[in-house]
């Protein structure tokens, strides 16, 4: 590991000793790292100053440790840059030729850039942090608790990662640094309004929730990492005009991957979809996983929440009175119409999820689709505590139309899934554009086949027997 | 020491390469010609295993592109197109990374690198920043850093470009040192006399496929037809007929000289000097009609863009064989 390391370090100490000889690097870094913690020091007296004059001094404790977290976040937003310029900069002057033809691996190049684009700005953030935490004892003897210290810490270090793996997937996708300037607003804007909210927890003092933002970020940058490692590769880097949109191409990587080999429509669901399917086994074995980890966390939220069957009312369910297949019908169902809207309800949100999973890597895509299951598990929770069984309860909230609904959640889920895990980890050295194509080649036929006929029988279900079947369940009317 | 088969590489659905055949042997100096996009540097790029070709197989220094790219990587020093130079580092402290890069221990860098600066010229510059160098001095930098770690294979993009008269001989020379090493060497540039002094073999690239290749003379015999060669004589005119053998063709005549082509120069010269003697014409001279290899390699290009279509045909210029494996 070590040996395997020392190449990478080779580069990281290249590097750095090229970012110490860089006026515009260093200026800004000497400026955030010693002249603002100053100015926040000042400012941080003033505050003081001013909000004890009518006693609320609670605000200038939450002011200290807010500050704290933004001197330690400007330096580090330097990291972006320097990582831009390192990735793409040194593609667009093609100085990494030379490195890609040299017995370095990908990882080693890329690890020892990672290094270096993080240590300068991140060890600037750490020295600003201490001047300011030195300045503000000095003048107002307030201390920081060492947990309070080692989240600040953790929260700058993983947001320098966070951006820097991300310029990283962003270079590897771009020819020059214009353009990955222009793409890296992509990282510029979701930061800043992550710093707005992790502001506001500061200010409401709610570490615990600035903790599972640490978490959060450190699952978003093992995933960055990843991609970067997988698409940071000799390959992507030298390929041609990757800053072309080649629709021609995609659209026949597209209709290549959707059709297979098959001859015609019977071909195509007897050879391609079983064999799509395979492909898509783990995604399938996780989506599942997730629908029942929704269903138990919904029921878990209404003890969480804290309900009981007086506070909702549930104490009156069972005197619901038999028109309530009446209000059923007022609502849309047992229509052809009812049919139609449940159908479509639910492709538009098949639609919005994998919109949302292309961005997310998939994740939000799964979350959005796992909702449906967290809400019935919500609902079997509070039937509960109505006095039924929970395996009443489900039952009546599943049966029948779940028979094709959750197989279908389960299918478009995994295929989003696989479009996230295709561009994290592509399939045979892709490209993100030939993984991101493919997999959704893959949505598409899944979709298309499966999916939107296994919804078609859900909302018939649902509309005409779903209701028929909760009533008679649950003792209604 | 360089060996393909049937090497390919597709970008997309854009065909960079096409079954490209070379064999390379140690010692041996190939020069690629072709114009800009014809497939050189992607070649290049497969060799050094920076690209995986699409289809096909390439074996360099004994390691497979594919399966063992690191060792291929280690044994290739490689100039490309783009000097890829750091502008704020010293010419000592570059080459010195590039060492550690290669694994080389201290002293061993330390030593490659004065004899490397040296050899080319740049002793005395060593310590001045990269970014202050003419395009020429970056050249030679560039080149010291793919000899940096004594590859035996070298592939060289342009190896002269940019350069001085003066600095373009001095390379040169040190390339045909580095043939006397016992190297493969593939030279990819525009400066056809270059490739002509420098390289053995030579092979033409056009659209990713290679159209024409073998030993210089080789090419132009297959090319440019028969060798010709110019008599001088010491009288104004004279009466050829029946007088030159049977395998001369006469292809021009004038006042004091004229000039004829022959498949086999070795036994025919002489016999045409005797012929000459024998009918007491006076001869002052016999040379060779210098055919440049820029004339080879326009008459391949008109060929092939003239026979129209190159995809999809295994069918090769004028000669009418087939396409031509180098080497």
């Amino acid at each position: 590991m070590l040996d395997d390391m020392h190449p990478a370090l080779i580069i990281t100490r290249r590097e750095l000793r090229d970012q110490l000889r860089d006026w515009r690097i260093i200026l800004p870094v000497m400026i955030l790292t010693l002249f603002f913690p100053f100015l926040a020091n000042f400012t941080t007296q003033r505050v003081l100053g001013f909000v004890e004059k009518f006693g609320a001094s609670i605000l200038a404790e939450r002011f200290i440790p807010f500050l704290l977290m933004i001197v330690g976040f400007f330096p580090i937003t330097i990291s972006l840059v320097i990582a831009l310029e390192s990735f793409a900069g040194e593609t667009e002057r093609r100085s990494i030729e030379p490195l890609l033809s040299s017995p370095l691996t990908d990882t080693q190049l890329y690890l020892g850039k990672l290094i270096a684009s993080l240590l300068f700005p991140l060890s600037a953030a750490y020295l600003g942090m201490s001047v300011y935490l030195i300045g503000i004892y000095r003048s107002t003897s307030w201390r920081a608790e060492p947990m309070f210290l080692v989240l600040v810490g953790l929260l700058t270090a993983v947001q320098a990662l966070v951006m820097v793996s991300g310029a990283v997937v962003i270079s590897t996708q771009t020819t020059s640094v214009r353009a990955a300037n222009l793409l890296s607003s992509f990282i510029i804007i979701p930061m800043a309004l992550l710093i707005q909210a992790e502001s506001v927890m500061m200010l409401w003092s709610d570490y615990q929730v600035l903790w599972w933002v640490v978490l959060a970020l450190m699952i978003l940058a093992g995933l960055l990492v990843r991609m970067g490692i997988s698409h940071f590769n000799r390959e992507e880097l030298l390929g041609q005009d990757s800053d072309t949109l080649n629709l021609r191409w995609m659209w026949q990587l597209f209709r290549d991957q959707f059709i297979g080999e098959a001859q015609s429509v019977g071909d195509w669901y007897r050879r391609e979809i079983p064999h799509t399917l395979r492909r898509l086994s783990i995604p399938i074995f996780w989506m599942t996983i997730l629908l029942v980890a929704g269903t138990f966390l919904g029921a878990a939220l209404v003890n969480y929440i804290g309900l009981t069957p007086d506070s909702i009312g549930l104490g009156s369910l069972k005197g619901i009175d038999s028109q309530i297949l009446g209000q059923f019908r007022q609502l849309g169902f047992f229509s052809t119409s009812g049919v139609l809207t449940i159908w479509w309800h639910n492709l538009r949100a098949v639609i919005i999820a994998i919109l949302l999973g292309i961005f997310t890597l998939g994740v939000a895509g799964a979350i959005l689709l796992m909702l449906p299951m967290i809400i019935i598990g919500f609902f079997t929770g509070l039937v509960t505590l109505a006095g039924f069984s929970p395996l009443t309860a489900l039952t009546a909230s599943l049966m029948p139309h779940g028979i094709f609904e959750i197989p279908a959640l389960i299918l478009t889920g995994a295929s989003i899934l696989q479009v996230g895990a295709s561009m994290v980890t592509p399939f045979r050295k892709q490209t993100i554009g030939e993984s991101l194509v493919s997999s959704l080649a893959d949505w598409a036929k899944v979709t298309l086949a499966l999916v939107i006929p296994l919804f078609l029988a859900a909302a018939i279900l649902e509309v005409f027997f779903s209701p028929l079947v909760m009533v008679r369940l649950l003792g209604l009317g | 020491m360089i060996q393909t088969e049937n090497l390919s590489k597709k970008f997309n659905d854009f065909l960079a390469v096409d079954r490209v055949n070379l064999n390379i042997n140690a010692g041996e100096v190939l020069a690629l010609l072709g114009p800009n996009g014809a497939g050189k540097t992607t070649t290049m790029r497969m060799l050094t295993a920076v690209l995986r070709p699409s289809s096909g197989s390439a074996r360099v220094a004994g390691f497979d592109v594919v399966t063992q790219s690191l060792e291929v990587r280690s044994s290739v020093g490689i100039l490309t197109e783009h000097q890829g130079l750091y502008g704020r580092m010293t010419a000592d402290e570059y080459l010195d990374f590039f060492g550690q890069v290669y694994r080389m221990q201290a002293d061993a860098r330390r030593n490659r690198t004065k004899e490397l600066l040296e050899l080319f010229g740049l002793g005395s510059e060593a310590k001045r920043k990269i970014g202050e160098y003419s395009k020429g001095m970056r050249q030679k930098l560039a080149l010291a850093r793919a000899l940096y770690h004594n590859p035996p294979v070298l592939l060289l993009d342009e190896p002269t470009s940019a350069m001085d008269p003066e600095s373009s001989r001095l390379v040169r020379n040190a390339i045909h040192g580095l043939r006397s090493a016992n190297r493969a060497i593939i030279i990819c540039t525009h400066n056809l006399a270059e490739a002509e002094e420098l390289a053995g073999k030579i092979a033409i690239i056009h659209l990713g496929k290679i159209i024409s290749a073998g030993e210089v003379q080789e090419l132009k015999t297959r090319l440019l037809g028969a060798p010709q060669f110019v008599v001088r004589l010491g009288v104004a005119s004279c009466d050829l007929k029946d007088t030159m053998p049977d395998e001369v063709t006469l292809i021009g005549q004038g006042e004091g000289w004229f000039q004829y082509q022959t498949d086999t120069p070795a036994d025919t010269n002489p016999r045409v000097i005797q012929a000459l003697v024998n009918k007491n014409i006076p001869v002052v001279g016999l040379s060779e009609v210098s055919r440049s290899l820029e004339k080879v390699y326009l008459q391949a290009i008109s060929l092939i863009q003239a026979s129209g279509e190159i995809q999809g045909k295994d069918q090769n210029i004028s000669s009418g064989g087939e396409t031509q494996n180098a080497g």
